[in-house]
């Protein structure tokens, strides 16, 4: 079976391109200066350039976290460019106003800003380099009250809102990566569904890191007011570039009382060449709370990126507030990933579930991290966590890393795991019904993914199982 | 349709086919019979081309083109069709998704446009009545927490979709009850044509009651030591395979 597996193997990446746009990039490097200047290139307020420069002065105090089961070259963080804007898109009016070049370069992507996306019901937040290129649908949704713009649209059109919630759920002294964060993110998206409001359509961001040498650092603030609900998207990809990349978000969600939020993320960063050569570093903190009756779910699949450290959680702060995780990762080849969530029950009658799916081929290394909290006053919490471990040849890893701290007597909590190997017997019985050995990895890859699938928007079910095909192709042989 | 011609194979450095010649044609069913470890699995594994056994020397024709040369998926869509002694659990995906997906690689391979869900579901229909499968088992995953029982007959279920040329099954019979047998033997019966052929790979002379082969090979040792009609079942069943095996 080699030979085919071998062209299977040296499939491109296929958002590897690098697209040539005139950019407005500052000099490397980090300081005080270097803060003042994104945020006055931005046309900051002070309160937020008072927040950043607060941000920054703790994130100088903290050191970089070692403990995730991760090894990789360490950061140098003066080395790095912390903004790049695209020149033309200063003055955004309309999608009109967008450089030509840059909508082509979303078109290579399959995200078309303009009229694909309005048929399909999908509004698109595309987040380039650092900055918003251009937010789709923005009439459509106003209609219902709900603002979906980039964060510096929202800084200076809805500073209310963004001084309320802005670091409520994450604040900038909350860990290194997120400080980093807090101190010089460039743009994000911003979203705001008002009062008892079901947002009529799925929200998209849609990141794209294009230039050398710079981090990404974007902000994205959710927040679902009193009764509303609301399903929102994040899709990434990079050009494929020997050097690391830093990729250091941050994602708050804020859910009020008997709210909804449905997060989902297909995160496809460029992951490396096989021998480990460039791909991109993802630090990403992710958070929501729930407050009464809310619900915050996280759906992940993460099949790119060199290292990835991620851990959306919820505070399940309300009464009767629900948490949900599900995750697919993936690594192949020599990705790392130490990912999975943290349910912390604050409030009474709080309910949580965890559902993680690693799949680890090649030489990758994949860890599920989890912790289950309950603290003295969350009677009855429940939380259900499901935890499994695929390999796929013996090279790779799988781990599993769980926390529980229970305060509470009246908790129930389940943990189940297992650990299976892709078996040459399934490729084999399926390559005996006639299926190619990719179509059967995928076959079998999607079958052990599948209670994770069922929680992503149908529309991006199917690319997720296509991704994970592709990032697995060529694992067995 | 299919001539094994010397065929010699290993698993790791062990030969367990030591020199097998066998020629089947259209519309024909022949049985392999043998004691344990005679090597008739493996001969129904290196037709269907299971990467676990090497081939050391020797031919496989089959429809005038190389069999050997050929990935196990390019033989499946060329119609061979291996039905699995131990059927494997591929767990989340359903029987119905899982048997669609072959259906429609296997038209594509022949430039064949590929059925929609709804057109599939009509077929599963007069399948399923075949080997008397409730419908209900296309919507469970591919043999995960099936009964010995239902594994096969899930196997027979395949076999009328894909509608293979060469049809090998083998140790079907094995684990059966004596219902589950008949099902299982008419299902195989009923798919039979003039220009298909059979390969049963069994250790008994039961199945034999319910589908009658034109020929009947006995395997020892790794070779063919003994062929004959199918009353030569019949003498197995009463006198065991020790008066053909000695010094094979």
């Amino acid at each position: 079976m080699s030979a085919s597996i071998d062209a299977l193997v040296n499939k491109e990446y296929a958002y590897g391109f690098v697209s040539d746009i005139d950019a407005d990039t500052i000099p490397k490097g980090l300081s005080e200066d270097v803060v003042r200047l994104i945020s006055a290139k931005k046309n900051e307020p002070s309160w937020l350039l008072e927040w950043r420069l607060k941000a920054y002065r703790r994130w100088q105090t903290m050191t970089e976290p070692h403990w995730a089961n991760l090894t990789y070259t360490p950061v140098d963080y003066q080395n790095l460019r912390y903004y790049s804007a695209p020149k033309s898109v200063k003055p955004l009016q309309s999608l009109d106003d967008v450089d030509p070049d840059l909508l082509k370069v979303y078109d290579k992507l399959g995200i078309s800003l303009n009229e694909q996306k309005r048929i399909a019901g999908v509004a698109v937040d595309a987040i380039f380099d650092s900055v918003s290129v251009g937010t789709t649908m923005k009439e459509e949704l106003s209609k219902y009250g709900v603002i979906f713009c980039s964060f510096s649209e929202a800084v200076h059109n809805h500073p209310e809102l963004v001084q309320r919630f802005l670091g409520s759920v994450v604040p900038y002294s909350d860990n290194f990566f997120a400080a980093l964060n807090s101190a010089v993110f460039s743009d994000g998206s911003f979203c705001y569904v008002p009062k008892g409001v079901k947002c009529p359509i799925e929200l998209s961001t849609y990141f794209r890191i294009n230039a050398a040498e710079t981090g990404q650092f974007e902000r994205t603030l959710i927040v679902a007011d009193e009764g509303a609900s609301v399903s929102y998207l994040e899709g990434c990809t990079a050009p494929k570039r020997d050097e690391n990349q830093l990729h250091a978000a941050v994602v708050e969600i804020i859910a009020l009382d008997d709210s909804k939020v449905k997060y989902s993320t297909v995160q496809n960063w460029y992951a490396g060449d096989k021998n480990g050569v460039g791909g991109i570093y993802n630090f990403v903190t992710k958070r929501g709370k729930a407050m009464t009756n809310a619900k915050i779910s996280w759906t992940q699949v993460e099949t790119g990126s060199a290292i990835t450290w991620k851990y959306p959680s919820v505070i399940l702060q309300g009464d009767n507030s629900t948490g949900e995780f599900y995750s697919v990762a993936v690594v192949n080849n020599k990705q790392q990933a130490d990912t999975g969530t943290k349910m912390i029950h604050v409030g009474k009658n709080t309910k949580s579930t965890i559902i993680s799916k690693g799949i680890s081929a090649g030489e990758g290394q994949n860890s599920y991290r989890g912790q289950v909290k309950v603290l003295p006053k969350a009677e009855n919490a429940r939380n259900y966590t499901q935890c499994d471990s695929m390999l796929v040849g013996n090279k790779c890893g799988a781990h599993t890393f769980p926390y529980i701290e229970v305060a509470n007597n009246s908790a129930t909590l389940e943990h189940e795991a297992s650990t299976s190997k892709i078996g040459e017997d399934q490729i084999f019985y399926c390559k005996a019904r006639g299926l190619s050995a990719e179509n059967a990895i995928s076959l079998i890859v999607s079958g052990f993914c599948k209670e994770v699938f069922k929680e992503l928007p149908m529309e991006f079910a199917l690319e997720a199982q296509q991704l994970l095909g592709i990032t697995l192709e060529g694992s067995v042989g | 349709m299919l001539t094994i011609d010397n065929l010699h194979a290993n698993v790791g450095d062990k030969e367990i086919l030591k020199g097998i010649s066998l020629t089947v044609n259209a519309g024909e069913v022949h049985a392999i019979m043998g004691p344990n470890g005679s090597g008739k699995s493996t001969l129904a594994q290196v037709i269907a081309g299971h990467p676990g056994y090497a081939v050391t020397s020797g031919s496989i024709t089959y429809d005038g083109t190389d069999l050997l040369a050929q990935q196990p998926e390019e033989r499946a869509q060329h119609g061979v069709f291996l039905a699995f002694q131990y059927p494997v659990e591929i767990p989340g995906v359903t029987n119905a998704y899982f048997l669609r997906s072959a259906y429609n690689e296997i038209r594509k391979s022949k430039g064949e446009e590929e059925v929609d869900p709804m057109d599939f579901l009509d077929l599963m229909e007069q399948k399923l009545k075949l080997v008397e499968m409730d419908e209900v088992m296309l919507h469970r995953s591919v043999n995960a927490g099936f009964s010995g029982g239902e594994k096969k007959r899930n196997e027979i279920l395949q076999m009328a979709v894909l509608a293979p040329k060469l049809a090998i099954l083998d140790e079907t019979d094995s684990g059966l009850d004596i219902d589950a047998l008949r099902i299982v033997a008419h299902g195989v019966n009923q798919l039979k044509r003039p220009d298909n052929a059979t390969i049963l790979v069994t250790h008994y002379q039961r199945l034999l009651n319910y589908i009658v082969p034109d020929f009947v090979h006995v395997l020892a040792g790794g070779r063919i030591v003994k062929s004959g009609g199918k009353e030569l079942a019949l003498e197995l069943e009463a006198k065991g395979y020790d008066w053909i095996t000695e010094g094979a």
